[in-house]
């Protein structure tokens, strides 16, 4: 069974077990548009909750993609790289961006649940 | 919808940035410009009195052509860059949105009274650019089958009277159609009832102008840049450089004589990554060469693009400089521009 949750900056991550798979939401990446170059960790890389770990380029801007827990690097989607238009295409499926091992003390508490995450681009729309 | 100098533009319509570009490089994009200003200049002698504010020969100007040109202050930076076309009655300015104000107050303040400035607040302008676009307008209006680059008529559609220039700002044949805002709409649905032509927005049009090369006022040129450093020095005539008798004439000599310290140039990253407006160009020491004015994705080439100032002596084609992108220095090329080639109708009448 996962889990999946949201948060404030437009971004989902589908928990595991141990593993988050991260990516940007498909409102994220409609408000970007075409996207043409991601940059992602070095798997590995261990990153705290809030931290700017990978970049994300469209047409019109750069944006940062932000681990939303704590955790350690253990994998990263070759195939984004490779075709950034996977990001508009899949981007809450083959569009993910990397993948975490949750760290001891990685703190759900405070993402959203998809109903969250509606109300919330409600609220800023 | 995004906010542009006062006006709310859309970035893209519904296929993307990329879709629309491609389709404009194919076939016909439609683009509403109607934030540009619009300017008549009517009076005996308006042509020499605007060769004071601008580099252009303007009183050589024939009836029915245009030229590209700037308004320069004293010290030979561009406050605006604009078209000038000469009417059978008039003199028909089309200038930058974002300068259009202050454009107009300086045309009043130095031509003399007896010069009328007309700002057209009544007509909208659509640019129609792409290798159909000639074959689209010709159903409206057949005079234009026999236009060349940089030709401008006077014609009629939908029973109102309109200026129809052969040229714009995507590198591309096309055109730049004024007409009354009264029947803009109804136009702009006429020619989207065309197979060939899909709607543009803001977003590709400044990937289409980056690819041809064409410098964006207030980004690759200012009032800090003079034109021979922009690389725009063809649009001032020779007899107007031998004369030197226009505003900023000084610095452009003296640039055209003894050379400039920096050049606009394009630039190819080696690498995935677009460097933006503002990154720092720097040579395999990491010392200062420049700065990127205009950067991003080419989707013609599927490849990062920019231009920027770089200090003369790195400019040739082939030059090796590193892009400083989120504190690491990315390799990269200088390049000839532009980065796709024009394909304006330059030809003879046919």
């Amino acid at each position: 069974m996962s889990q999946k949750y949201f948060t404030r900056d437009h971004e989902w991550l589908e928990v595991a077990g141990d593993v988050a798979t991260i990516g940007i939401t498909a409102h994220a990446a409609g408000a970007l548009g075409d996207l043409v170059y991601v940059e992602l960790p070095e798997p590995g890389r261990d990153v705290s909750a809030g931290e700017a770990v990978a970049v994300v380029e469209s047409v019109k801007a750069a944006s940062d993609v932000f681990a939303p827990v704590a955790g350690k690097v253990v994998e990263v989607n070759a195939a984004l790289v490779d075709d950034p238009a996977l990001g508009n295409s899949e981007p809450e499926g083959g569009g993910w961006f990397f993948k975490l091992r949750l760290a001891e003390a990685a703190d759900l508490t405070g993402l959203l649940d998809d109903a969250g995450y509606e109300a919330f681009l409600g609220e800023s729309a | 919808m995004v906010p542009f100098a006062g006006w709310s533009m859309p970035v893209q319509y519904g296929e993307g940035i990329i879709a629309e570009h491609l389709h404009c490089r194919a076939k016909a994009g439609l683009f509403d410009v109607s934030h540009m200003g619009q300017v008549s200049l009517l009076g005996v002698g308006a042509d020499r009195e605007l060769e004071a504010l601008v580099p252009a020969d303007i009183a050589g100007l024939p009836v029915g052509r245009q030229r590209y040109t700037q308004f320069l202050n004293q010290a030979g930076g561009i406050i605006d860059d604009l078209m000038v076309a000469r009417l059978p009655d008039r003199l028909f300015l089309v200038v930058n949105a974002a300068n259009a104000e202050r454009d107009i107050a300086h045309l009043r303040a130095y031509l003399p009274p007896q010069i009328e400035v007309i700002v057209h607040p009544e007509r909208a302008l659509l640019a129609l650019q792409g290798p159909l676009a000639g074959e689209v307008l010709a159903r409206f209006v057949p005079a234009v089958a026999a236009m060349r680059f940089m030709d401008v008529i006077e014609d009629r559609i939908l029973g109102e009277a309109v200026v129809i220039s052969r040229s714009g700002y995507t590198g591309e044949d096309g055109f730049e159609i004024s007409v009354p805002n009264r029947i803009v709409e109804e136009f702009a649905t006429r020619l989207l009832d065309n197979p060939e032509v899909a709607l543009v927005g803001l977003g590709a049009r400044d990937t289409l102008r980056l690819e041809a090369g064409l410098c964006l006022h207030g980004q690759d040129i200012g009032a800090e840049t003079n034109p021979i450093e922009a690389g725009i020095g063809w649009s001032i005539q020779k007899q107007r450089r031998v004369m030197g008798d226009f505003a900023g004439a000084a610095i452009v000599r003296t640039a055209l004589a003894d050379g400039i310290g920096r050049k606009l140039v394009g630039i190819r990253p080696e690498g995935r990554a677009p460097a933006r407006a503002h990154t720092a160009i720097v040579d395999e020491d990491g010392a200062s060469l420049g700065e990127v004015t205009s950067g991003g994705f080419s989707p013609t080439l599927n490849a990062p693009i920019a231009m920027g100032y770089v200090r003369a002596d790195k400019i040739a084609p082939g030059t090796r400089v590193f892009l400083q992108v989120r504190g690491q220095n990315l390799p990269a090329q200088i390049v000839a521009l532009p980065f796709v080639a024009h394909r304006y109708r330059t030809g003879d009448r046919t």
